[in-house]
């Protein structure tokens, strides 16, 4: 197998928008990465930053109107998904491709009982029998730990706690043995003692069944738990990919180091966190140089001035950012964001939000 | 329960004692009360003036029901509460509106306790005027005087909420809180729900205002690394009941509780460096409706002996300011 195959979705230059009366919001403006069989890539990033809107698209589900996939590749398995029909995607959803959601109650049928829906999704994409596809169901209910499966089986989703709940959606999405799970803050919504067990879970099955997994994810906590790489999102754009010991012990961009740098540690004490000052730009008004300029402490002229490209380092890692490449050497202007401004209280000042 | 630190030489600012909330659940052809849910059970702490508490627990356990019985938002139904010598549940309704003069709340989402037809300035002034702290000659320049010291310019105060940020609104939230200057803030998951960067903005501004003023806080949160951050003594919650009290030091460090050692293993650490052992629960945190006799965590506990599934654990003291309930360890 050469290297080429063993990439099973490499995602170039997606851009997505939305086309809303007098404007067009770039929910997803450039986003590039790469998912290996068997790996785990986390995608990481602020509120708003296009997160769900990259998974839908890979899912080709984005809302359209009045959303549009106007740009890019999604090569799965080597074949771009954007060429294909929609009868053909229905055949990659759920089959090929499975995604599991933040709340799993939005995507179960609340009249069903779980050990239905589960078998229903075995009945359509494997072809079996209606008692076999039941035992399997129950199968797949002990798989993903779920305790007296043959009885929980039999309930409807409302008599099920939030941990049994994404469960069953994992085990749906499992059921049918794809080859990419899509995981849209799987435990955003669950404790975290239950968060535990199911990011144990996936880990788990992941080793079992050699599913690549993409991992949207605000947390870098859950990152640094799962994932082998990550791309992080900030307004639409990925500005960083790295691998997940990089990330975390030398990240390139500087919004991922503010991102970092803001979150109160468990093994360390400081009297101040180091806060990003400002906060993230509404999509359908963007700055016209690079997307953190107004809020990065490094920025120069150049950065207000035009938008970098997300340039390749050393290894796999790449970067979106002025500092990264030769045009920075020669860059002589003064830093712009003088340091008082990043106090976090005068920070947040200078920006009003959205549509005022 | 009662727990008390051997000898403190200050006064509490706030007492709570065996505090209970029991909502009923109303079933059957006449709606009667057919059973209840004891979301808090017997809860006791102390805050003392300039310090932060924090109340940290899953989904479910308690947290806010306490916060709100505090400021009988709720009325309790059972315990006892004193402010400053005060007995809060004890005062007529009128005399306990007085009292939020001096007990402010901030919730998790500024934007649903803001009214969005009312510019900043006039949320904020009608702030001032319900308590009547100011006289309204100088409530302008107050207003001002508020926004600025949480970080916003003064002229925002022409403005309608939906034209800020959830940082900003949380922020006018906090500047609320403030006007009435008050000596206790319960914060209610008051950065839950904002974006880390934003998060660490608001954490820094909380911190700031507290050594300006002297300010209280009773800080309510699940995140364990923010609460780390922020407090001074924490409150670990499980159903309704206090696992575990500590200062901040012991109890990330050296906790005691099984449970509590369960929550701090389960939280995923945004770093590479320590590759710490997981300790997993099994099962899910039972029904406050029907909890589990004896110790509430003895479903779930890897130490559990026949005894905790019939005795309620006594709070004992094993340190300073160290309390645990669980007859085990
Ligand atoms: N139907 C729509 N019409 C217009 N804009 C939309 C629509 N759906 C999403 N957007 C915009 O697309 C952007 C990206 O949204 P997306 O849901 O991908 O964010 P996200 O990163 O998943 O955020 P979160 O962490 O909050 O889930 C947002 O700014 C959002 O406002
Ligand atoms: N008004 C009410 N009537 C009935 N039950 C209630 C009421 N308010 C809260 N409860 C129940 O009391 C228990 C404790 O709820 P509470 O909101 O205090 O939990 P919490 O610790 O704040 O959780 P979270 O982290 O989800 O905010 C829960 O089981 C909840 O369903
Ligand atoms: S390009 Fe400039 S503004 Fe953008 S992240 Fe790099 S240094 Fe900061
Ligand atoms: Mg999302
Ligand atoms: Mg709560």
């Amino acid at each position: 197998m050469n290297k080429q195959d063993q990439d099973v979705l490499v995602v170039k230059n997606l851009k997505t928008h939305f086309f809303t009366e007098d404007k067009v919001t770039k929910a997803v403006d450039g986003v590039d990465f790469k998912v290996k069989r068997g790996e785990t890539l986390g995608i990481v990033g602020e509120s708003g930053c296009g997160k769900s809107m990259t998974s839908l698209s890979i899912m080709r589900l984005v809302p359209s109107p009045p959303g549009k996939i106007v740009d890019g590749e999604i090569l799965f398995k080597g074949e771009n998904l954007l060429d294909k029909s929609e009868e053909e995607m229905r055949k990659v959803r759920g089959n090929e491709i499975s995604m599991i959601f933040q709340e799993p109650m939005t995507s179960l049928n609340p009249v069903y009982t779980v050990g239905e829906q589960i078998a229903e999704a075995i009945r359509i994409h494997q072809n079996a029998g209606k008692k076999e596809a039941w035992n399997k169901a129950v199968d797949m209910l002990k798989l993903v730990g779920m305790p007296s499966p043959e009885k929980r089986a039999k309930q409807e989703p409302h008599e099920l706690s939030g941990g049994m709940r994404q469960r069953v959606m994992i085990a749906i999405a499992l059921a049918c043995n794809p080859e990419l799970l899509i995981a849209d803050e799987p435990t955003t919504a669950l404790d975290v003692t239950i968060q535990a067990q199911i990011l144990d879970l996936l880990k788990k099955l992941q080793n079992e069944l050699g599913t690549a997994i993409v991992m949207i994810t605000h947390d870098l906590g859950v990152v640094a738990e799962t994932c082998d790489k990550v791309a992080v999102m900030y307004a639409g754009k990925v500005v960083e990919y790295t691998d997940v010991d990089s990330l975390f012990e030398n990240p390139k961009h500087p919004y991922t180091e503010g991102l970092l740098n803001s979150i109160p540690k468990l093994d360390e004490d400081v009297e101040e966190l180091q806060a990003i000052r400002g906060s993230v730009p509404s999509p359908s008004d963007l700055p016209k140089g690079c997307l953190f300029a107004p809020r990065c402490p490094y920025a120069r002229e150049l950065c207000h001035q035009s938008l970098p490209d997300l340039t390749e380092m050393d290894g796999e890692i790449k970067v979106r950012c002025w500092m990264h490449t030769e045009e920075w050497k020669r860059e002589d202007t003064p830093i712009t964001n003088d340091k008082d401004q990043t106090d976090s209280d005068k920070g947040v000042t200078l920006y009003a939000a959205g549509n005022s | 329960m009662q727990l008390e630190t051997v000898k403190k030489v200050k006064k509490p600012l706030l007492q709570v004692n065996d505090l209970k909330q029991y909502f009923p659940i109303k079933g059957g052809l006449f709606g009667r009360t057919v059973n209840h849910v004891k979301a808090v059970d017997g809860v006791s702490f102390d805050i003392y003036e300039g310090e932060t508490v924090s109340i940290v627990g899953e989904s479910g356990c308690g947290k806010s029901t306490t916060g709100r019985a505090i400021l009988r938002l709720e009325e309790p139904t059972d315990g006892k509460v004193t402010f400053q010598d005060k007995d809060l549940l004890g005062l007529s309704k009128r005399k306990m509106r007085n009292m939020r003069k001096d007990l402010q709340v901030i919730f998790q989402d500024p934007y649903a306790s803001l009214n969005p037809r009312q510019t900043v300035g006039r949320i904020l002034e009608e702030a001032l005027e319900i308590l009547n702290v100011v006289p309204k000659k100088e409530r302008p320049q107050r207003v001002k005087e508020l926004l600025e010291q949480v970080g916003l310019q003064a002229e925002f105060a022409d403005r309608f909420p939906h034209e800020f940020s959830g940082g900003q609104r949380q922020r006018i939230g906090i500047a609320r809180a403030l006007a009435v200057e008050p000596k206790l803030i319960i914060c209610d998951e008051a950065v839950s729900a904002l974006d880390v960067s934003v998060q660490a903005q608001i954490l820094n501004l909380l911190k700031k205002l507290q050594r300006q003023y002297n300010l209280t806080y009773l800080f309510i949160s699940h995140d364990l690394g923010v609460v780390r951050h922020i407090s001074d003594r924490v409150i670990v919650m499980y159903l309704g009941r206090v696992v575990e009290i500590a200062d901040k030091k012991s109890l990330f460090e050296n906790p005691q509780h099984p449970y509590t050692k369960a929550l701090l293993s389960a939280i995923p650490e945004a770093s590479r460096k320590r590759k710490k052992e997981r300790m997993i629960l099994k099962g899910d945190v039972p029904s406050p409706i029907d909890p589990p006799t004896g110790c509430r965590f003895h479903t779930r506990c890897p130490l559990a002996t026949e005894q905790c599934k019939v005795k309620t654990p006594e709070v004992r003291q094993v340190g300073p300011e160290h309390f645990v309930a669980c007859d085990v360890i």
